[in-house]
């Protein structure tokens, strides 16, 4: 039976490394400026990983097939190098390349989450609660009027809690339960929770950020494709959590500059 | 190192009564096998709770049988409501990690032969021990009465990440009473468990026979020597995290509850807490809690792999050696769980080099494992099997833990299918291959008598191929960014990933069919399986010099005195190609 077990693990490695190497599950398509680069630390993770999965599984397969159920007196011997030589080899192979991975890595996480902003980034506050997400533009003034939980009021469309009678700068901001988007120009995105946590992700975005009730976050990217792409919550945030989601409108500057203009009007 | 000329006393009389010998048992034999059948129930519950979340999740409006009957309001008329569906979720992770892959091989199998591989009568403190397993017994009632309050379980996860699982019914169903009975459950866990931790620590420092020193302990011992400090320091920070978290649910407090929130149109009436304490103390459990889960794996599978192939690990000494560190560096990883959390992007640099740093003495230990196998001649049993099945596992499951230790990568597949199949194989399979080894392989001990060999076999290809089939498709989907904890995939991109998800839930069910094999062959063989000798596996350490099932006091009040280390396999001995640990016999020259 051991050779049994030899052929089946070999079986399961080869037909779990197949959808792998033929690239039959992937990620989509890439439209930000910094996702070559998680994508790229992805492959390079993939060969890495896969080459020891690989590896790892046949000779157990091998070793298994070979050395089980010999005959009685069969000559046990021992690996010849022993645990010094698996010691020596585990700290040289798996250390390089731990290090390698982990510091070429951070170039990735470094490119989201250690740069600022351009100056002209455009700011967009994203609000999630249960179980949806709002955006805020803040209009030709270019300031958001403050937030005021108390007023939240969702039956007349007050999402975020402005106080357009008593705030100058909320009067001109402009809400939607879309987030459009000009291409090819940084937008900083400024995070707030109206109850519980959530999270932001564009698959196509290559990006994934909670959002924490108290603690508002900024995000910044660049989308480099137009097209609409879902907006997941990733968060566990109640009973309507799989529903809740939203589109990333990513359009020519032209057509942002309509749909701005569209919404102004409808506010 | 010293002895520790040691020797354990009589810590209790012999039971007598019902009562003493069954129910409120002082023996640790007797408190291992009721951990093992705790977590015997707590397993087929959980794995028929995955059922309904896996059948559920591919046919959404078929009508499940009988299901109707028993949860009215999760699943009218028998179609699973999206929050029952996440009540399934968070109660299916709740009983797999705390009552099953806490409980078995760690409470389990260390209870009942921790003492007696270092040739103890029993533990340090029986009466401890015996209120740890009670502990954990009403833990798992209060956890259970969730499912039949009016409120229903809850529906945070088993994470219960505040402030979801803090603010109370507002936030939605399962989150007034149900999060509160689960909170008060796992902090009587904790309980339990420290009580457990300690009692392994002090018998296993105190306790040990003549000739017994920490190097000649078996793996296994060490294994739970370790897991048992892991343990004390894990469950200590758990225990206050689910004290605060019962404070704000019922007295008002907001230590993880900041100002302002708006849930269900009421603003709630607390402030200054932080939502991020409550991921760190619960991550500063939850990731040593992984290991707390496969390091008793860790040391079953050495200690039947050494009997099985017939000749000693390349190093006994190395494989403890990178336990310790496993141990060690597990608390220096929890934030890799916080990547994403909005936590301060630094830290998830720390985080991450010593999570890399982990995959060193995991791969020292995977290499030692395999390069052992090298020359063996490796006795096919359905013990040997399920060790060998577990170094495969632990390999598949360690690989995407590559993936997933670094932040860039993190960004991508965080909270994905692809962390689901990889904490499912490394901590969940990886850990029940390790029990149903330990099963296997001292089942004889237990009871004095054999499983049998052909279900055994039989279940270990269900259970192995069935796995696989499972878990690795995970992965898969989580490249594509296929989302966990959904109770319905209403995105774009999901239609064409269902028949992955259709397969999955297929394999799901042939597979926990298939431990209905288990099941009927542990409950039959307890009955009617053959006679086990004294030593059946032919066994170097002191379990095997004791008859099966052992008596009360273990050794019968004969001194114990060892004179060899643990694994004494493949030498030339008297009896044939070992020598017992407490045999006075040289060892032939090597």
């Amino acid at each position: 039976m051991g050779k049994l077990f030899g052929i089946v693990l070999t079986i399961i490695a080869l037909a779990s490394a197949y959808p792998i190497v033929m690239h039959h599950y992937v990620q989509p398509v890439d439209i930000s400026r910094h996702g070559h680069l998680i994508d790229e630390q992805l492959s390079d993770t993939m060969v890495e990983a896969g080459l020891a999965f690989l590896g790892a599984q046949i000779l157990l397969g091998f070793f298994v097939f070979k050395f089980s159920n010999r005959k009685a007196g069969a000559k046990i011997r021992n690996l010849p190098g022993g645990a010094k030589l698996v010691v020596v080899a585990a700290f040289i192979f798996v250390g390089t390349e731990i290090m390698a991975l982990g510091v070429l890595g951070q170039k990735a996480w470094a490119d989201v989450y250690f740069t600022s902003p351009k100056p002209d980034a455009l700011q967009v506050q994203a609000q999630a609660g249960q179980f949806a997400f709002y955006f805020r533009y803040s209009g030709p003034d270019g300031k958001f009027g403050p937030l005021h939980p108390d007023k939240i009021d969702e039956g007349n469309a007050n999402y975020f809690g402005l106080d357009p009678a008593n705030d100058v700068e909320a009067r001109d901001d402009i809400v939607s339960g879309e987030m459009a988007i000009p291409v090819n120009r940084e937008v900083q995105l400024l995070m707030h929770a109206k109850d519980v946590n959530h999270s932001f992700y564009v698959r196509e975005l290559r990006l994934q950020q909670d959002f924490v009730p108290g603690l508002d976050l900024a995000l910044h990217f660049t989308a480099t494709k137009t097209g609409k792409f879902e907006i997941l919550c990733t968060q566990l945030c109640g009973l309507g959590h799989y529903n809740m989601k939203a589109y990333l409108n990513v359009l020519s500057q032209d057509d942002f500059d309509k749909w701005m203009k569209e919404k102004a009007s409808q506010q | 190192m010293e002895q520790t000329p040691v020797q354990a006393s009589h810590v209790h009389a012999p039971p007598q009564g019902f009562l003493r010998k069954y129910v409120f048992s002082l023996d640790h034999k007797m408190i291992g096998k009721q951990y093992y059948g705790l977590a015997l129930i707590a397993v087929f519950t959980g794995m028929a709770l995955s059922w309904l979340m896996r059948f559920h999740l591919v046919w959404p409006d078929a009508k499940i049988p009988l299901l109707g009957s028993l949860a009215k309001t999760g699943a009218p008329g028998g179609v699973i409501t999206p929050e029952y569906y996440l009540s399934l979720l968070t109660m299916h992770g709740t009983l797999m990690v705390f009552f099953v892959l806490t409980n078995a091989p760690f409470a389990g199998f260390g209870n009942y032969f921790l003492p007696i591989q270092i040739g103890a009568e029993d533990m340090a403190f029986p009466r401890f021990n015996m209120m740890s397993f009670w502990t954990t017994f009403l833990a798992f009632l209060v956890l259970i009465a969730a499912f039949f309050i009016p409120d229903g379980p809850p529906i945070s996860g088993w994470t219960a990440y505040a402030p979801l699982s803090a603010i109370g019914k507002d936030a939605g169903p399962g989150l007034g009473w149900g999060q509160n009975l689960w909170a008060i459950s796992i902090a009587l866990f904790c309980v339990g468990q420290l009580l457990g931790s300690l009692n392994f620590i002090a018998t296993t420092l105190d306790l040990r026979a003549k000739g017994m020193t920490l190097m000649r302990m078996p793996i296994c011992t060490w294994a739970w020597f370790i897991t048992s400090c892991i343990g004390l320091l894990a469950f200590a920070v758990l225990l206050p995290a689910c004290l605060l978290l019962i404070l704000d649910k019922t007295a008002g407090t907001s230590f993880f509850i900041p100002s302002g929130l708006v849930v269900s149109d009421r603003l709630q009436p607390h402030a200054g807490g932080s939502p991020l304490l409550w991921q760190h103390l619960f991550w500063f459990f939850g990731h040593p809690e992984v290991y707390i889960a496969i390091l008793p794996a860790m040391g079953i599978v050495s200690h039947v792999l050494v009997t099985s192939m017939r000749k000693p690990l390349l190093s006994a000494k190395v494989i403890i050696y990178s336990m310790i560190s496993i141990g060690f560096l597990s608390y220096m990883v929890w934030g890799h769980h916080m990547f994403v959390s909005g936590m301060n992007p630094f830290s998830s640099l720390l985080f991450s080099f010593p999570t890399l740093t982990i995959t060193i003495p995991a791969t020292i230990m995977t290499l030692i494992w395999l390069g052992s196998l090298y020359g063996a001649n490796i006795r096919i049993t359905a013990a040997s099997l399920f060790a060998l099945g577990f170094v495969s596992m632990f390999v598949s499951g360690g690989v995407s833990g590559f993936f997933l230790a670094q932040p860039s990568i993190d960004i991508y597949l965080h909270a994905t299918y692809f962390v689901v199949g990889h904490f499912h194989m490394v901590m969940g399979v990886a850990a029940i291959f390790g029990i149903l080894s330990g099963t296997y392989f001292w089942f004889p001990k237990m009871t004095g008598r054999m499983m049998n060999e052909t279900l055994g076999k039989l279940h270990f290809w269900i259970t192995f191929i069935g796995t696989y089939c499972i878990f690795m498709p995970f992965h898969y989907l989580g490249m594509v960014g296929n989302v966990r904890r959904l109770a319905s995939f209403v995105n774009d991109f999901m239609p064409p990933l269902m028949p992955v998800h259709k397969f999955v839930t297929i394999a799901a069910l042939i597979t926990g069919a298939g431990q209905f094999i288990f099941l009927y062959n542990l409950i039959h063989s307890r009955f009617r399986g053959a006679p086990a000798t004294e030593n059946p596996w032919e066994g170097t350490s002191l379990e095997w010099t004791i008859p099966s099932p052992p008596p009360w006091n273990n050794f019968g009040d004969r001194p114990v005195v060892v004179y060899h280390d643990a694994h004494q396999i493949g030498v030339k001995g008297s009896k044939g190609d070992f020598v017992m640990q407490d045999s006075p016999e040289q060892l032939p020259a090597t």
